[in-house]
């Protein structure tokens, strides 16, 4: 059985033939197929199984508003569940399933579903499942969620690539059927920058799918040599297969391009899609109407469809869903799909017209007045039954019925800024309201203009005016102009089991049952029903349903309500919004000048933010973390270690007000600090709460360089400028970030001086006489090359931080280790550097977690209340000052073999252990090798009265309680004596 | 009318006849002991438990729009008490015990399930951190877990792994956490205050308070003056608005918040995670959308929608945390507006009126909080004290310095 | 949303990042009377309008100006953009 269904002409290349499986059944196709239309052409109706009920689903519509002919399209990880058959490109080896069956699509086992109905109304679940509780996560729920849910994922790793790319123009034409294309020749032929996007993969819009002419040409024709001046100008940008899926501020459009979603397999290195940021001067939203269906019983068996959607099939796809045909609707579209059909030879049962004036035919016959009232066919339409305007039944034989209920435009874009559309009484439908996107018009069906003429008109005159072109418009052909007045018919009086939403199974019965329980508003009818929360998004259903609560309700359809559309028009995938940023790629990854020399030394990195840094170094025969990093700290604090501190944030001060500045945004005071000297300082945010700390070297009389955190620096610059540009904006002084600048390195230990006098050029006297603790200053290093050099400490030890331009510094780093070589110097990670800081009790993120003070951080003296800084007045407020407030503490295990742990809490040795008793936290733990023991640092409660007490340490989260004593949080060297060694 | 199975069953049997209206459709009452602004979910707890708890008779719940359409009917449906701090903890674990017993309270399917959520780890820091937090949770008298990566990926085992920029380093789950079927929740509680007698009056819109002598009297309204004895305010998103009516500003900014539904799929995903390296967080409907959000857009905005920049964001981290969802399809986005208030965390007290309460500030975690917030606003009406899980929840803390600050980032709203 | 910086022309809002009212430029004196009520009012009370709103973005991405924008929160049209120093300077603000 080949292309039964298959008719003759169309807009396919018969000259191809692809072949294609649906649910392991292989059939052939045409290139300028879809796979709705192949399927039809092969005579397969029934492709998937609706949401609730299970019920037979085939293709209603030959587009993106598709609800019903959705299937898993492709294999393995590149299946993709829930794909609309009806937008579907066909291409060679394409492969299809259908979903949301078991066993198969013909013998579906919760097809039972549709039996018991009437039990599963709307809402059924919100008055049920409530007994026993517990049962609901056990039983019910597990059971619904089997049930639910559509296709499937793989479960697998998407494959594909997914990119971004940003476009500009004067105006995007959303679009390419009659009015899209003119206001396209219109703008182009202006010379004005135009991007014409269009969902489909052949442009033209409707015009490919009727059969009337434009002048000479048939309406193909037309659109055709139209698409083929375009393409022939600089100016314009074709873009089929975008769909612009939604209108964003000041003019901004998102658009997805399927770039491979219709090729057998992606090229290399290609994209499958491509998400596009449009950036417009102006919008022209061109996109047409879609057709709306009537509701009658039994409306939604495979092989009743939309009627226009048949004729798209049939003059666009040469492809009839059956052999013989009938027509339910309610204007004379209905008629134009019965012509069509006739004149390809199908046979027409008979056009149904809900009219009593319905126009009449030769060629067929029309039943006036008359309406559907159910229909037959378990896999497929078989029958339909029909009262005829005498009251009387007949039954029509036929294989599909083609539906038409009138068109409605589509508005969505006009919505997507929150703008409502406007009733039109003449068309009984919604057309754009006044509030639209600003820079966005509407012209064609979508505006409401719905003959063809009328749509090449008001396309050019839109374009002309947006753009603001004088002078003639360009001639429009000869075209159809048949004016078009649509009498509403929502229903087929007396259905009940008649769909509206036919993917989500809402019928005509549960709107009025959500009338009735006072679910009434448009919006508590859809979340009520799930109407319209489909995989379509209402785009058939919607209306019908909001006509239906009218009615009931006894008011107009404008006083029931609009329905309104959010972004994006079609389901975009999600790897398409992500495009490159993932994996490895999902963010930039920032690198030291000596990863490379630290990547050779086999460190053992960690992120820290963007950046990643040596988090230690292992030896031939380190088998355990703690192996390498304790001998890191031992030999530093032994001999020498060099750490790379590139990553601290480093911002130059500069100007004649640089030292009232620093004063201003540290706590403590700077406008005295002698040049060549370096400071610690304390920054508040506002609100008195630390928010950060570093050094402050003076390099000149208005010269400094500061350090903030690595995970601060970006905020602390912004904040910087802000007090800048917006506190102070007199104040002589200028910024900026050198963190990617300077490379940097702490050379820490008792030999740090006498490894550096190796390299810093000897006319620098680093001594430490000549360059005591806290000296600065701008030296040279290795024979001139610049350098800037801290006498500062982070370790406890004596220790420099020598900072030079960044790409000296690998070599920098490569020279340390080779004129270390006496000392056995060794490089130290990022562990070490924590170990280390926490002997000597030093505060680091854990502690300045957002939520502490100076005074929480032991520095509360440092806050000088003779100067105004920031964070200086809020933090005298009186809950951060109270008696008891949280002081860091150290912490150590009695029982040396026992650990800390980061993020336990401190208890009294007595009494109980809640959140009621809690006396404070332990930040950072480590283990350290000075003191061969466990410690930590913490925040206790009046913690600097309490050195020495038992504790309590507990860590219920991990199963921990140990007994601690509270001490200084300087394990190493209290007295400071090494540092200025 | 009581829901039941039983119910269903009979009504199914006789065509549906017997459903009556939800809640009745009241025209309001020249005067009311107590009125509450705002019918989402906080003004409908609020009712149903003063009413149901505290006795309060004549009761009226005002809603400009229609009810459940703030918040509660646009957010991601999480439910979870994983906070850190005092001021917090013992608030967000009532909340998820009254969750607990929703369903039979209020006599209305919520679809209260808890599937349990994990917060991934990806750094020692955030392994202390969640240490930290999980023992004060246990604390607290709720439940924690601390995972490593093998555990995570047990449960799990298609997030990344193999190729993550922020390896997976651990977790921290709260198997007590879970989602709630979000619109249902507004029309529990509103049923049930309607059946203890409480009017809900939709379409009207408080247009202004009127103020005598420092004293509340009433609300003005798109349908005439409200009289009552005291008003309280739960408007979310509107809360700078509508308070400024009464001449008040707050420490709150609002902001909009973008959440994400997918395409209906086959049950893919047990339970909820959020993302430690990025802005995305994720669960699994009923229906099978992929119910997903992240950041917000970070300006101020009543808009009730956002731009693309969070969308492409949020995407960005679902595929780095989970890439096997690049094929599955993003539905529907929308936008709340979110009442950011100046430490993260929400204020229920008193105002300056007499006789005018407020509850707001609830940033972007008021969801969970709806049964506790509404319990607790209840009791501060009714008794005109703190509720005792809440008594940080008080304005002048940020006078003071008692900011209950989760996040430790400070008094810049979009940040929290 | 783009906003049209006045140096560089119309820029990604995705190039900022945002902080919050333009209020935050009228930093109360320290030395004043009721400096702590000032500073609990300026750190922590915000209009929060509806409609028109004068707010503060940080070029980080771009040229490290401080911006303010005043924007419509219900529209988000942008009305208006000023460099934050001209603004500091014409509230009065100095050193």
């Amino acid at each position: 059985m080949t292309q039964t269904n298959r008719l003759s002409g169309g807009q396919i290349d018969r000259n191809t033939t692809l072949n294609f499986r649906f649910d392991n059944r292989s059939y052939t196709a045409h290139s300028g197929d879809t796979l709705a239309s192949a399927l039809l052409a092969n005579g397969v109706r029934m492709i998937g199984r609706s949401f609730k009920y299970h019920r037979p689903r085939g293709v209603l519509t030959a587009g993106s508003e598709e609800p019903n002919g959705i299937v898993e399209l492709r294999t393995g990880n590149r299946k993709e569940p829930n794909t609309r058959a009806t937008t579907t490109e066909m291409f060679d080896g394409l492969e299809a399933q259908s979903q949301n069956r078991w066993p198969s699509l013909k013998y579906d086992a919760l097809a039972v579903n549709d039996l018991f109905s009437n039990f599963l109304s709307a809402g059924f679940y919100y008055k049920t499942f409530m007994w026993p509780a517990a049962f609901w996560e056990k039983l019910y729920e597990p059971m619904i969620r089997r049930a639910a849910g559509l296709g499937s994922l793989s479960m697998e790793d998407d494959p594909d690539e997914y990119d971004k790319g940003f476009r500009h123009c004067d105006l995007l034409i959303i679009g390419s059927g009659p009015s899209g294309l003119m206001a396209a020749l219109t703008a182009g032929r202006a010379g004005a920058d135009v991007i014409l996007a269009d969902e489909d993969f052949a442009l033209g819009g409707r015009l490919n799918s009727e059969t009337f002419t434009l002048g000479d040409h048939s309406a193909s024709d037309w659109a055709a040599q139209a698409v083929a001046e375009l393409s022939a100008l600089p100016n314009v940008r074709l873009m089929p297969r975008t769909t612009v899926i939604g209108a964003f501020d000041h003019g901004v459009y998102g658009a997805v391009e399927r770039t491979g979603d219709h090729l057998p397999t992606l090229p290399a290195a290609k994209p499958r899609q491509i998400l596009w940021r449009i950036y417009t001067k102006r919008a022209l939203l061109c996109a047409g109407a879609t057709e709306r269906p009537i509701a009658f019983e039994n409306n939604d068996r495979p092989g009743i469809m939309m009627a226009g959607a048949l004729r798209s099939y049939a003059n666009r796809f040469a492809v009839t869903a059956s052999e013989r045909v009938a027509i339910f609707t309610n204007n004379d579209d209905g008629h134009r799909t019965a012509a069509d059909m006739h004149a390809k030879g199908v046979k027409i049962a008979a056009v149904v017209d809900v009219r009593d004036d319905a126009p009449t035919s030769h060629d067929y016959e029309v039943l006036r007045g008359a309406q559907v009232t159910d229909t037959k066919g378990r896999h497929g339409l078989t029958f339909v039954e029909v009262a005829l305007a005498d009251g009387t039944t007949r039954t029509l034989d036929c294989g599909a019925l083609g539906v038409s209920g009138g068109w409605n435009p589509n508005v969505h874009l006009t919505c997507h800024q929150r703008g409502r559309p406007a009733w039109n009484e003449a068309l009984a439908a919604f057309v754009p309201g006044p509030d639209l996107p600003v820079g966005l018009s509407v012209a064609g069906a979508a505006n409401g203009v719905m003959s063809t003429h009328g749509a090449l008109q008001s396309g050019a005159e839109e374009a002309a005016q947006l753009l603001e072109l004088s002078g003639a418009l360009p001639d429009l052909p000869k075209a159809e102009d048949a004016p078009v007045a649509q009498k509403p018919f929502w229903c087929v009086e007396g259905c009940k089991r008649a769909w509206l939403d036919q993917q989500n199974d809402v019928t005509v019965k549960d709107v009025k049952l959500s009338y009735q329980e006072g679910f009434r508003s448009v919006e508590h009818l859809k979340r009520y029903t799930t109407l319209g929360m489909a995989t379509d998004q209402g785009k058939t259903s919607n209306m019908g349903g909001l006509a239906i609560m009218a009615e009931v309700a006894g008011k107009s359809i404008p006083e029931t309500g609009t329905t309104i559309f959010r972004p994006p028009y079609t389901p975009v995938p999600i790897g398409t919004f992500a495009g490159r940023m993932r994996g490895q790629e999902f963010h930039p990854t920032r690198l030291t000048p000596s990863h490379y020399w630290a990547k050779e030394r086999g460190a053992v990195f960690v992120e820290v933010g963007n950046w990643l840094r040596a988090q230690w170094f292992p030896l031939p025969g380190e088998t355990h973390w703690r192996e390498s990093v304790d001998r890191e700290v031992r030999q530093t604090r032994a001999s020498v270690g060099v750490c790379d501190c590139t990553t601290l944030g480093k911002i130059d001060v500069q100007g004649t007000d640089a030292a009232a500045f620093l004063n201003r945004i540290y706590a403590n005071g700077f406008a005295k600090l002698a040049v060549g000297k370096t400071r610690y300082g304390l920054m508040l945010r506002e609100d008195g709460i630390a928010m950060d700390d570093g050094t402050a070297g003076r390099l000149a009389e208005d010269h400094f360089v500061v350090t903030t955190t690595t995970a601060n620096a970006a905020n602390v610059y912004r904040h910087m400028e802000f007090v800048r540009q917006c506190l102070c904006p007199d104040m002589d002084v200028q910024l900026i970030s050198t963190t990617e600048a300077w490379a940097q390195y702490a050379v820490a230990g008792p030999n740090a001086r006498k490894l550096l006098q190796k390299i810093v050029d000897p006319e620098f006297d680093i001594s430490n006489e000549g360059f005591p603790f806290m000296a600065c200053g701008n030296i040279t290093v290795c024979g001139g090359l610049r350098a800037r050099l801290f006498r500062i400490s982070f370790s406890g030890e004596l220790a420099f931080e020598i900072a030079v331009p960044a790409r000296y510094g690998d070599a920098l780093m490569r020279r340390l280790m080779t004129e270390g070589e006496e000392f056995a110097v060794v490089p130290y990670g990022t562990e070490a550097l924590g170990v280390m800081r926490i002997e000597k009790g030093h505060a680091a993120g854990n502690e300045l977690n957002g939520t502490t003070t100076a005074l929480n951080l032991g520095m509360g003296r440092m806050v000088s209340k003779k100067k105004d800084s920031i964070g200086s007045t809020l933090s005298e407020r009186e809950a951060l000052n109270e008696p008891d407030a949280l002081r860091m503490v150290g912490i150590k295990p009695v029982d040396a073999d026992h650990k800390i742990t980061a993020g336990g809490h401190l208890m009294n040795t007595e009494g109980p252990v809640d959140a009621a008793h809690d006396q404070g936290y332990v930040t950072s733990a480590a283990y350290s090798p000075s003191l061969n023991s466990s410690i930590g640092l913490g925040f206790l409660k009046n913690g600097g009265n309490r050195l020495g007490e038992q504790m309590r340490l507990v860590s219920p989260v991990t199963d921990l309680t140990v007994e601690v004593e509270i001490v200084s949080a300087h394990f190493v060297d209290p007295e400071g004596e090494r540092v200025r060694a | 009318m009581r829901y039941s199975g039983f119910r269903v069953i009979k009504e199914a049997l006789t065509g549906h006849e017997g459903w009556t209206p939800a809640w009745r459709d009241p025209e309001p009452k020249a005067q009311y002991d107590i009125v509450v602004i705002g019918g989402g979910g906080h003004g409908l707890a609020t009712a149903h438990y003063l009413a149901k708890v505290y006795g309060q008779r004549k009761v009226a719940v005002i809603e400009k729009g229609w009810i459940g359409g703030g918040n509660v009917g646009r957010n991601t449906t999480i439910i979870r008490s994983n906070y850190l701090l005092d001021g917090n903890e013992p608030f967000y674990e009532f909340s998820l015990k009254l969750w607990e017993g929703l369903e039979q309270d209020v006599n209305y399917n919520a679809m209260v399930s808890q599937r349990g959520i994990i917060n991934l780890i990806h750094s020692d820091a955030q392994r202390d951190a969640f240490t930290r937090r999980g023992n004060a949770m246990i604390l607290n008298g709720a439940d924690a877990e601390l995972l490593d990566a093998d555990q995570v990926r047990k449960e799990y085992p298609y997030l990344n792994f193999n190729d993550a920029r922020f390896p997976i380093k651990g977790g921290l789950a709260q198997r007590r956490g879970g989602t709630v079927r979000h619109d249902a929740v507004a029309w529990g509680y509103a049923r049930s205050a309607d059946s203890h007698g409480v009017d809900i009056i939709q379409n009207c819109e408080v247009t202004g308070f009127r103020i005598e002598n420092g004293k509340c009297l009433g609300v003005e309204t798109s349908k005439g003056f409200i009289g009552a004895g005291k008003v309280g305010c739960a408007v979310a998103g509107n809360s700078g608005r509508v308070m400024g009516m009464a001449g008040m500003r707050l420490p709150i900014e609002s902001h909009v918040l973008q959440a994400f539904v997918s395409e209906g799929l086959k049950p893919l995903l047990p339970g909820v995670i959020t993302f430690g390296a990025g802005h995305f967080y994720v669960s699994q409907s009923d229906k099978g959308g992929l119910v997903f959000g992240g950041d917000l857009d970070g300006y101020n905005s009543y808009a009730q929608r956002g731009n693309l920049p969070v969308v492409e964001d949020v995407c960005e981290g679902g595929m780095a945390l989970m890439p096997m969802i690049g094929r599955a399809r993003l539905l529907r986005m929308w936008g709340g507006i979110m009442d950011m208030s100046m430490d993260g965390s929400p204020i229920i007290d008193r105002t300056p009126v007499e006789g005018l309460y407020f509850n707001g500030g609830w940033c972007y975690g008021g969801f969970k909080a709806t049964p506790a917030s509404g319990y607790c606003f209840a009791h501060l009406l009714a008794r005109d004290e703190p509720h005792p899980t809440a008594t940080a929840y008080r304005f002048d803390r940020f006078r003071t310095g008692r900011m209950i600050d989760e996040k430790g980032v400070g008094n810049q709203p979009n940040l929290h | 949303m783009i906003i049209n910086h006045p140096l560089l022309g119309p820029r990604d809002a995705s190039e900022f990042a945002y902080l919050g009212d333009a209020s935050l430029i009228d930093r109360p004196d320290w030395q004043a009377e009721n400096a702590a009520e000032a500073f609990y009012e300026y750190a922590y009370l915000r209009d929060n309008p509806v409609g028109e709103h004068r707010e503060l973005w940080f070029h980080e991405a771009g040229d490290r100006s401080w911006l303010v924008v005043t924007r419509n929160t219900m529209t988000h049209e942008i009305s208006k953009v000023e460099l934050a120093r001209d603004v500091a300077r014409a509230r009065g603000r100095s050193k």
